[in-house]
């Protein structure tokens, strides 16, 4: 029987990989690292998971460490944050192109300066386009549920990319949530053991990563292209097998109270549940508000956006981070190019907050919300603005 | 020359871009970086086999005669051959000409 108990998410998180009976844990274990791997290294010390723990000198080294891993036939995880993240960022793209199933929970926090060490979505939006498929938590029990999907999605064999689950940090990885933890014995009816496709064995050689001289790295970068957007049907399936193993359903975009829905506020993480009571509270006053989430963001799900926000008037877009120079958030740019060419288009205005550890208030979310309805009764509003910036 | 081998279709490569044919890099054929190419002279040869020697891609190879024959397949046409050349035997000379 699943059992329900207290847990800090970061340690749900390494309570998750123990359960999917991971072989190898490479990870930078200094700061900014979580618990994750603090309490993994114990769990392998302590002989409750058979696998190897390398310990490694910097981010970069544990990225390349997951990926001959993995390339090495073995179910590999790591996690890391912000900085580390950073640090990762030549590797990252390495390891879907090889195609290499890591799994990665990352604790989103702000990149510097000024010097930060708090949540926001900086630091993973700089690597959203690195070709890893990408799943957005909001609670510990997602987080938890979405790293066992993450190995079932990433060890397809039709799909065989990296996935990273991305948390926020502190406001999840360091809050202790009632959590259904699943045992080994549970989760393996659903994650079957890893078959690669691709092994590095001194028995049968072959060569992983060769140069890619321009006869061939164009036709290398479409398969990757294709195969991460074709991955979107087998993650769609994975939470269907999820919801009928454990009963709880996943979607790619949730929807909160959007029936009769005029204007819609778009979030990410975290910061939902603080939405949902925004929009219950602007429900009892009579505003037709509603509220959508993206847990897939890459590859982004296209169609179900589309059709989600069909018939909807008006669209309030929360970006926890800045694309500077851009004129918008990372997400609210993605939202506008996803409805480009789209039939009765919704008004769009990006709303920025929530940066470096400050929170979204309840307040500021109804705030969003009646600007966007402002902004669309007049037919016109900024194309985005920082929400929650003291001007004197 | 050069790549013909290797070049196909995105949907036939392999998972990852993986090599699964151990040493098939010998159908690269990389030749086809070379501006200039080495002419020896027979007549200047000493047989002392210092091109053979010498060479970064192994492009020289023994004969029964003595002398070195030369694979334009692989050479790059970096000269160190012409220029360790004690008798000035072997000279560089523009592709085309």
């Amino acid at each position: 029987m699943p059992r329900k108990v207290g847990i800090e998410v970061s340690l749900a998180a390494s309570e998750a990989a123990c359960a999917a009976d991971v072989d190898v844990i490479a990870a930078y274990p200094v700061t900014p690292q979580t618990h994750i791997v603090e309490h993994l290294s114990e769990l392998v010390a302590d002989g409750e998971l058979d696998a190897e723990f390398i310990p490694v000198e910097s981010e970069h080294s544990a990225m390349s460490a997951c990926i001959g891993a993995a390339a090495a036939g073995a179910r590999t995880f790591t996690a890391t944050s912000a900085p580390g993240l950073a640090l990762m960022h030549e590797i990252l793209f390495i390891a879907p192109s090889l195609r290499t199933p890591i799994v990665m929970v990352v604790a989103n926090r702000a990149l510097s300066g000024p010097i930060s060490i708090w949540n926001d979505h900086s630091d993973i939006m700089a690597e959203r386009d690195c070709g890893w498929i990408q799943t957005f938590a909001e609670n510990g029990q997602e987080v938890f549920d979405l790293i066992i999907h993450a190995f079932r999605v990433a060890e397809d064999p039709e799909v065989l990319l990296p996935v990273i689950v991305n948390m926020d940090g502190f406001t999840l990885s360091h809050v202790i949530e009632p959590i259904e933890l699943l045992s080994a014995s549970e989760v393996s009816q659903y994650l079957k053991p890893y078959k690669p496709q691709m092994v590095l064995d001194p028995k049968a050689p072959i060569t992983m990563g060769p140069v890619g001289v321009p006869e061939v790295y164009t036709e290398a970068r479409q398969q990757a292209e294709s195969v991460l957007n074709g991955s979107k049907k087998v993650i769609v399936k994975a939470w269907k097998e999820f919801a009928k193993q454990y009963g709880r359903s996943y979607k790619p975009i949730e929807t909160y109270r959007t029936k009769g829905a005029e204007v819609i506020l778009m979030t990410m993480g975290s910061v939902t549940e603080t939405a949902m009571t925004a929009v219950d509270r602007m429900r009892e006053k009579g505003i037709p508000v509603g509220l959508m989430r993206f847990r897939l963001w890459r590859p982004f799900p296209l169609e179900e956006f589309r059709r989600a926000v069909k018939g909807i008037k008006t669209l309030a877009v929360v970006d926890r981070a800045i694309s500077f120079g851009a004129q918008g958030g990372p997400v609210c740019s993605k939202v506008k190019s996803a409805l480009y060419g789209a039939p009765d288009q919704p008004q769009v205005f990006g709303f920025i907050s929530g940066l470096g550890g400050r929170d979204i208030t309840v307040a500021m979310f109804e705030e969003m919300v009646k600007k966007a309805i402002r902004y669309a009764e007049k037919g016109k509003g900024p194309m985005y603005e920082l929400i929650g910036v003291r001007e004197r | 020359m050069a790549k013909v081998d290797a070049v196909t279709g995105w949907r036939n490569l392999e998972i990852g871009c993986a090599i699964t044919e151990p040493g098939s890099s010998r159908k690269l054929r990389t030749g086809d970086w070379r501006s200039q190419r080495p002419v020896i002279d027979r007549d200047k040869c000493i047989k002392c086999g210092l091109c053979w020697i010498y060479c970064p891609d192994m492009v020289y190879s023994p004969t029964r005669s003595g002398y070195f024959k030369w694979n334009e397949n692989y050479c790059k046409g970096c000269g160190i051959c012409a220029h360790e050349c004690p008798k000035d035997a072997i000279a560089m000379v523009m592709e085309g000409e």
